[in-house]
């Protein structure tokens, strides 16, 4: 035989799977998952248990609003996917833009809450198990928003630069489904921190 | 067919400078490159933990023995561990999946080629750091190089207060680093056989290697990532002055405990998984019979994967939990003997009444099959919570879990190197250095670990670093000694099978065996491009199909 072929008949229409970037994001998700479960199972386990203060009640505020902004950062990212997948590409791009500046703003609440903590009430990861808890679960969360506004930053430069077309609307719905995924990491995280918690 | 693909490699590689085949190697995201690579890499520490375990032996040989000092005692029981579970058995199966899941299931790669270098360099890199603890551990405070913590590093022995130096922060982070490699090959495993089978390929046609590979896949997501979140914590404890795991500032050393074995425990299923998909493979082919009962055995499976996460306690019942705990974790762990029988009867179903040959990887399957039962055995017997109270920590647990990773994993990985290795290299292994190697191993095997029960019955701890004599235990370990030697030899042959193998071997063909699933289709060792056109099946055996067009297994699906 001159052409290398396989014993096997040649392949024929009609068979279809699921797309490996979701598949490949749905597994990352399980895997993150169970980071964050072992990390809010310490954070419960330990409520109440710091041999001094001060206490989740005595410094904690509730941050509802950065927390709405989080939440919203989701519908604007759903948006912008459906917008590129139409074509419209300016809609796109700015539901985008909206979506990073909702996640750095969510981030940027992260940090005066983190800097009130630390200098108002002198609570720092080494202070007592709730600091060791709380800095390391919402830590976690925070790290994972920065990879997130990194990646979807390096989306709106590709968008800018006019190369992200209609014909990458499947990628960027995976990258969106990342962004999913912090949000609904944040819904359990405020839960058991603001909520359960105190 | 396949000689042209053949003819094509050694053309183009004759007369080209080192440097460019090893550039090639280094930045290749070819999956069956990918897959060797991992496997030499694995070979590499296997020989390394098997001089951790000699050094072991040796000074255990005979009572007050002082071949190495204690400290150097217990650098070498943690780097063993450490080594052969994170380093050789995790690369070396994710090799075989690397390998050989793309070519059994009609792909031309893995689903992310690139995830997939990234992810063998991260293991790679894990790897050296954690050897090159032994140069850069020692800190400020010349407080010993190697991590000595043990491989669980049980709070509070790999705190600062007890574990100085960098020693453990090396463990940590090797470990860190591999374990995100690990989950990086166990996705691009899932999205390939979701996301990447041929035509036809459909989930109840997928050969059982992909299929427990898929399921290991799973696992692997499930049980790494709480030691990735637990060594996280570790270094917060270690670094930044956090509490989790320090007693003195309210934290709770049980809760490392917890956190190690929900990890550890599935872990032992990673590793078994994989080798329960050789045997799958192997047995039918020797026997000349389609596998018995093959939903049976995906179920089996995934019913082992969903148990295992929900048994981890039963490495704690020596620390002292309450009674519901304890009955809870003994019935679990009890209930995961009931699918690893139900597959134990499938592959002697699947030999009954078949033609069976007995070549070395059958050998070695053979003799996975009854060691794994045994060491199943003893599990049940361990899983008995008062049972447990009488020998957690002893000798015996050691003999226990080495019988299922030398006995159970270590064998049926060596059926699967004689099995796959024409296909690899397209050299056939000698077949008479095989079974010497089979027979050697199995005779060290036997006398090392089945004897190794006996000392801890009369109460010998596991990790001490010497006893006194007239325990009853002196004669027992000399034995046990001469046959860690034994399997060194055994090991020793193999390695040189391996070599003098790939110069002088006998050509092996297309199909060697055979056999009847996709990667045999395909010249020895395949083309970059695996398929030249994407295969179309019909049924689990498409090479049955194209082999016997008069009576193809499709027209019985």
């Amino acid at each position: 035989m001159s052409a290398i072929t396989s014993p096997l008949a040649e392949t024929t229409g009609g068979w279809k799977l699921p797309y490996r970037g979701t598949v490949g994001m749905a597994c990352l998700i399980i895997a993150e998952s169970a980071i964050f479960t072992i990390f809010v199972v310490a954070y419960l386990f330990y409520v109440g248990k710091s041999l001094s203060g001060p206490t989740p009640r005595e410094v904690l505020e509730t941050p509802i609003f950065y927390t709405v902004c989080l939440l919203s950062s989701s519908l604007t990212i759903h948006f912008a996917g459906r917008a590129l997948e139409r074509g419209r590409r300016a809609a796109f791009l700015l539901l985008w833009l909206l979506t990073i500046a909702l996640g750095a703003f969510f981030l940027y609440g992260t940090g005066q809450e983190w800097h009130r903590l630390i200098y108002e009430h002198g609570l720092t990861i080494s202070t007592n198990l709730f600091g060791t808890t709380y800095y390391s679960l919402v830590g976690l969360h925070a790290f994972h928003v920065t990879a997130g506004l990194i990646m979807l930053t390096i989306v709106l430069l590709f968008g800018l630069a006019g190369r992200v077309g209609p014909e990458q609307f499947r990628r960027v719905d995976v990258l969106s489904l990342y962004w999913h995924f912090v949000d609904a990491v944040w819904v359990v995280v405020f839960t058991v921190v603001y909520v359960l918690g105190r | 067919m396949s000689s042209d693909a053949i003819a094509i490699q050694p053309a183009e590689a004759a007369g080209r400078p080192w440097v460019e085949t090893l550039h090639e190697w280094v930045t290749t995201v070819d999956h069956k490159r990918l897959g060797i690579l991992y496997i030499l890499y694995a070979l590499f520490f296997l020989v390394i933990g098997g001089i951790e375990a000699t050094v072991i032996r040796i000074q255990l040989m005979r009572p007050h023995n002082d071949f190495v000092s204690p400290q150097v005692f217990n650098r070498m029981f943690t780097m063993h561990g450490t080594t052969m579970i994170f380093f050789v058995a995790m690369p070396v199966l994710f090799g075989f999946a690397n390998y050989l899941v793309p070519l059994m299931i009609g792909a031309r790669d893995m689903a992310f080629p690139r995830l997939n270098a990234f992810s063998f360099w991260l293991t790679a890199f894990g790897g050296l750091l954690l050897y090159f603890s032994f140069v850069g551990g020692n800190g400020l405070y010349g407080a010993g190089n190697a991590p000595d913590v043990g491989w669980w590093a049980y709070a509070p022995l790999a705190s600062r207060a007890f574990s100085p130096g960098h020693s453990s922060d090396y463990w940590t982070i090797a470990l860190l680093a591999s374990g995100f490699g690990s989950i990086g090959t166990a996705i691009n495993i899932i999205a390939t056989i979701i996301s990447m089978r041929c035509p036809g390929m459909k989930l109840s046609r997928m050969p059982l290697l992909a299929w427990l590979n898929l399921v290991m896949s799973g696992m692997v997501l499930l049980a790494i990532t709480p030691l990735s979140a637990a060594q996280l914590m570790l270094l917060v404890d270690r670094y930044l002055g956090g509490h989790f795991f320090d007693t003195q500032g309210g934290g709770s050393a049980t809760l490392w405990m917890h956190f190690f074995w929900i990890f550890g425990h599935p872990e032992v299923y990673v590793l078994i998984i994989p080798c329960f998909a050789f045997a799958s493979e192997i047995i039918p082919v020797f026997s000349r019979k389609p596998i018995f009962g093959y939903p049976v055995m995906v179920g089996a499976t995934v019913c082992i994967a969903f148990v295992s996460m929900s048994v981890w306690a039963h490495h704690m019942f020596t620390i002292g939990m309450n009674s519901y705990a304890n009955s809870f974790f003994t019935i679990t762990t009890m209930a995961v003997g009931v699918p690893t029988g139900i597959k134990i009867f499938n592959w002697l179903g699947t030999m009954w009444g078949g033609k069976i040959q007995f070549r070395t990887p059958m050998l070695f399957c053979i003799g996975f099959l009854f060691q794994f039962l045994i060491a199943g055995l003893t599990g049940i017997m361990l899983a008995s919570s008062p049972f447990d109270w009488q020998l957690g920590g002893s000798y015996f647990v050691v003999a226990h879990f080495h019988y299922v990773i030398v006995g159970g994993i270590l064998f049926a990985l060596f059926g699967a190197f004689y099995y796959w290795y024409p296909k690899i290299t397209g050299r056939m292994l000698h077949e008479g250095l095989g079974k010497l190697h089979f027979w050697l191993f199995l005779i060290g095997f036997h006398l090392t670990f089945d004897l190794m029960h006996i000392p801890g019955l009369l109460g010998m701890p596991r990790r001490i670093y010497t006893y006194e004599p007239g325990r009853g235990w002196d004669t027992l370990n000399f034995l046990v000694t001469i046959g860690a030697f034994v399997q060194g030899i055994a090991t020793l042959v193999f390695v040189a099978n391996l070599i003098v193998s790939y110069f002088k071997g006998k050509k092996a063909g297309n199909d060697p065996w055979d056999a009847w699933t996709l990667e045999w289709s395909v010249s020895s060792p395949p083309p970059v491009y695996n398929f030249a056109s994407l295969p179309r099946v019909a049924s689990r055996r498409p090479l049955w199909d194209l082999k016997h067009p008069e009576d193809p297994d499709s027209r019985y699906e």
